[in-house]
């Protein structure tokens, strides 16, 4: 029975839920939109910050407080990562594309293997002030974590957007993306740049993933989800594109929210990998593709 | 009379905001010895790449031949006579040097009916014109950056093109190695090959070319002989910057 | 082992080895040794599959279990619905798998190889999808499938699965052997050099992609279709379970994929290191091993055993491979 409240209801929470998914793709954005990282690992890794988050949870810290404890953590991962990569794949050239795609894809793997050794299959939830409660605007009733979220994604997003855009280095960045060649006749390192660039695509994760894990319960299985819904964000919305990131990680969060209340849970996790698919068919480059 | 071998007509190639080409006709006469000059991004290489087909056009056609190729996917403009060089060489890394010529000849000329040893022949004769004979069976991943540009001619010439575009083959030669390369797309012409040559080794091009072109942000500024490109104000501007 | 190997011998190896595979059939009474070796010869199956397009083309397929799951499928479908005999099952899933690679293929093999990659995990879990919600073989809770008789001259079923994929085994290798001595190899080869270069050369590369596509999705969906009586189950989890994914690629990776023997070795070293491992200490274990091995051969070992063997012979022999 088709409900025009219930489809208004299903629209302001895909809104929420897209912003979030904004927050958790817009690290994809940069290292495989900007650097063309092939990051199949970049779900894993959100998923592994979800978990931290979760362990500084049981010691009694706000999920919040813990991903942005995260957050310089992840930076240095990040950048030991990239590091890995490049002097493993990006230097030797030639079947680099294949062993690239191949070790991330390791690498997710085993991160999900490790997780599961150590926390099991079961689902883990964090406890917060704001979790378990809703808050009434209007006729609709929102919970109070997805509202949470909302503000911190945003406001996420909104700051990398702008250090992309405005400061020095992520203006070398987006430059590096573009003419590495020219960069370096500049005198500046591309790789230092990428390298850094990298850093910040992963310290993102790190609050992302207790976004995660404050909107819903994770399980060590859920990198498989995600890697549907970051990348159907990042190439919907076109590599490299910020702003597009956000406005194709709403699309997606409302189509998955509308098909959600109209037709059950079941077909969920389909719906980002379909959107992906039917993105690559009929518009490869994205929304706003460079 | 020589007909048109290759038509490019009325050609616009844009990326996102940028026009890299903007309505460049030309006509490439068969057997001509054709010369591309301009300064770094004028447009050259990219109109190789529309002429090859691995960009597509966004305005414009093609015509080789006589049949409009605009369409047509790269590998089939290879085996109707289209072969080229790259600006920076792109070998097989994993293949010696004569295999990444038997891919030209058995994948660019259709139907040779060449057997075993003929084909043999043939590389190996084409890699002794370019004096890489001698590294025929190393891996081609072992050249240097001018061997790998001479194998780069090489392996476009095992193509049997009837159309071969050398795009800036010479970059980093020596002069006498230069004046070699010259004389052997000479010696190509002579056997009926056409030829369309990017260099910005001036001596080189006006040397070879019967006909130069000079391209200034995709858009053709000069046109005519060797000679008279040279005198024009506008190409003469283009390289050096315009007289204050 | 560059060189082209005589084929004969090839076949009288191959001819060997089936008959091997059926003496012991007869040989041996316990059934057990015939459920192992089922599943490692799946393997090799699988790794050989993978390689034709991963290895050979270089474009690394993510979706192994999409193809596998798909074979199980069609033959769940076409028993419940036909009874179909096993041989049937198979023919319909390798047309199946051969149709799935052909369209996944058209969408995505003209883009960058990670495109490819990611369509293939998305066709996994829209498969998976669509067979947890079909009634008809089960949904999520799976489905029993009772074996029929086998066929004569074998007395057990499980023993008859085991030649019939002793013959699998010898049609993927032999196909990936054809495939890497022809010209389709030789072009195959050097799109994944240069595929921008190899278009200028000639060389009808996406043609050339697809085909390969094609080949290796049949033969994966075709090795599928025998799961399902083997298990005498079949369910969404097991069928499209992401191990048949990563297995086959790093077995493949880990073997050698410059050569068709490279994802033998690899599947034998890693299947018979799966079984020990998970008898011995646990499943998670087992799985985790394989994650570390793929991940350190990749970025150490990068032409696999292969790479290694050829390298040592070399040190050993003072001269190069020609």
């Amino acid at each position: 029975m088709f409900s025009f409240e219930l489809l208004l209801d299903a629209i302001v929470l895909g809104l929420l839920v897209g912003c979030f998914y904004a927050a958790v793709s817009i690290g994809l954005s940069v290292s495989f939109g900007l650097l063309d990282v092939p990051h199949v690992a970049h779900p894993a890794f959100l998923v592994l910050a979800a978990y931290g988050t979760y362990v500084l949870n049981q010691l009694g810290i706000d999920p919040i407080i813990a991903g942005l404890m995260l957050t310089p953590v992840f930076f240095v991962f990040g950048i030991l990562a990239y590091r890995l990569y490049y002097e493993t794949f990006e230097r030797r050239g030639s079947d680099a594309g294949v062993r690239g795609i191949a070790f991330f894809f390791g690498v997710a793997f085993v991160i999900e293997v490790v997780i599961i050794l150590i926390f099991g299959v079961d689902q883990r939830t964090v406890q917060a002030l704001y979790i378990g409660k809703s808050i009434d605007i209007g006729d609709m009733r929102i919970p109070m974590r997805l509202l949470v979220a909302f503000v911190v994604a945003l406001t996420l997003t909104g700051l990398l957007t702008l250090y992309l855009a405005r400061t020095f280095t992520g203006r070398a960045i987006r430059a590096v993306a573009q003419d590495e060649m020219a960069l370096r006749l500049m005198g500046a390192n591309p790789v230092a740049i990428k390298q850094w660039a990298f850093g910040i695509a992963t310290a993102v994760l790190g609050l992302a993933g207790a976004l995660l894990i404050i909107v819903s319960p994770v399980d060590p299985t859920l990198d498989r989800t995600y890697i549907g819904r970051t990348f159907c964000v990042v190439v919907m919305a076109g590599l490299g594109s910020m702003t597009g990131t956000l406005v194709a990680a709403i699309i997606l969060g409302v189509a998955e929210s509308i098909v959600l209340t109209l037709y059950g849970a079941s077909w969920a996790p389909a719906i980002s990998f379909a959107m992906l698919l039917a993105v690559l068919a009929v518009r490869p480059q994205g929304l706003f593709g460079r | 009379m020589s007909e048109a071998l290759l038509e490019v007509d009325g050609v616009t190639k844009r990326f996102g905001g940028f026009t890299a080409l903007d309505s460049v006709s030309v006509s490439i006469r068969s057997g001509e010895r054709f010369g591309l000059v301009g300064p770094n991004g004028s447009g050259k290489t990219t109109l190789i790449n529309c002429i090859s087909g691995v960009l597509s056009l966004d305005a414009g056609r093609i015509s080789f031949l006589g049949q409009d190729i605009s369409t047509l996917p790269t590998y089939v403009r290879t085996r109707r006579g289209i072969a080229r060089s790259f600006q920076i060489p792109r070998p097989f890394k994993s293949m010696t040097v004569v295999e990444n010529l038997m891919v030209a000849l058995d994948f660019a000329v259709v139907g040779h009916g060449l057997a075993e040893g003929e084909r043999h022949q043939e590389v190996m004769s084409l890699l002794d014109r370019m004096g890489l004979a001698a590294k025929a069976f190393r891996p081609s991943s072992e050249l240097s950056q001018v061997e790998l540009r001479k194998m780069e001619l090489a392996r476009a010439m095992a193509a049997r093109p009837k159309l071969l575009i050398s795009d800036e083959a010479m970059a980093g030669l020596s002069s006498s190695e230069i004046d070699e390369v010259l004389d052997l797309l000479v010696k190509l012409n002579g056997d009926g090959i056409t030829i369309i040559m990017i260099e910005h080794i001036m001596h080189a091009v006006m040397r070879f070319s019967e006909r130069v072109m000079c391209l200034d942000a995709g858009r053709i500024i000069a046109y005519g002989t060797p000679a008279e490109v040279m005198a024009e104000k506008r190409v003469q501007e283009a390289y050096l910057g315009a007289q204050a | 082992m560059a060189g082209a190997q005589r084929g004969s011998t090839f076949w009288i190896v191959a001819a060997l080895f089936v008959a091997a595979a059926a003496a012991a059939t007869f040989l041996i009474k316990n059934e057990y040794p015939f459920f192992a070796g089922y599943v490692i010869l799946q393997f090799i199956i699988l790794a050989t599959a993978w390689n034709i397009l991963g290895g050979y083309a270089g474009y690394v397929n993510f979706g192994t279990s999409a193809f596998f799951g798909l074979g199980v499928y069609t033959a769940v479908f076409l028993f419940k619905a036909t009874g179909a005999p096993l041989l049937v099952q198979i023919i319909a899933a390798t047309g199946v798998g051969a149709l799935l690679g052909f369209l996944v293929g058209l969408l995505t093999l003209r883009m960058r190889g990670i495109f490819f990659s990611i369509a293939t995990i998305a066709v996994t879990i829209i498969i998976e999808t669509f067979i947890i919600n079909w009634k008809f073989v089960g949904g999520a809770s799976g489905i029993q499938m009772i074996r029929p008789a086998a066929m004569p001259p074998f007395d057990s079923y499980i023993k008859m699965l085991f030649v019939n994929s002793a013959v699998m085994v010898v049609i993927a290798v032999a196909l990936a052997r054809f495939i890497q001595g022809s010209w389709i190899g030789r072009g195959l080869q050097a799109l994944r050099d240069d595929e921008m270069a190899a278009e200028c050369t000639g060389v009808p590369t996406l043609k050339l992609k697809l085909t390969a596509c094609v080949i290796s999705g049949a033969l994966m969906s075709a090795v599928g279709a025998p799961n399902a009586m083997y298990l005498s189950y079949a369910d969404p989890a097991s069928a499209f379970n992401l191990n048949y994914s990563v297995s086959a690629l790093a077995m493949a990776l880990i073997g050698g994929t410059a050569h068709w023997i490279g994802p033998i070795l690899g599947a034998l070293l890693l299947s018979v290191t799966q079984q020990l491992l998970t008898v011995t200490i646990s499943s998670e274990v087992n799985v985790l091993v394989l994650g570390l091995m793929l991940v350190l051969f990749v970025v150490g070992a990068p032409e696999g055993i292969l790479g290694l063997y050829r390298r040592a012979r070399t040190r050993i022999g003072g001269k190069s491979q020609p």
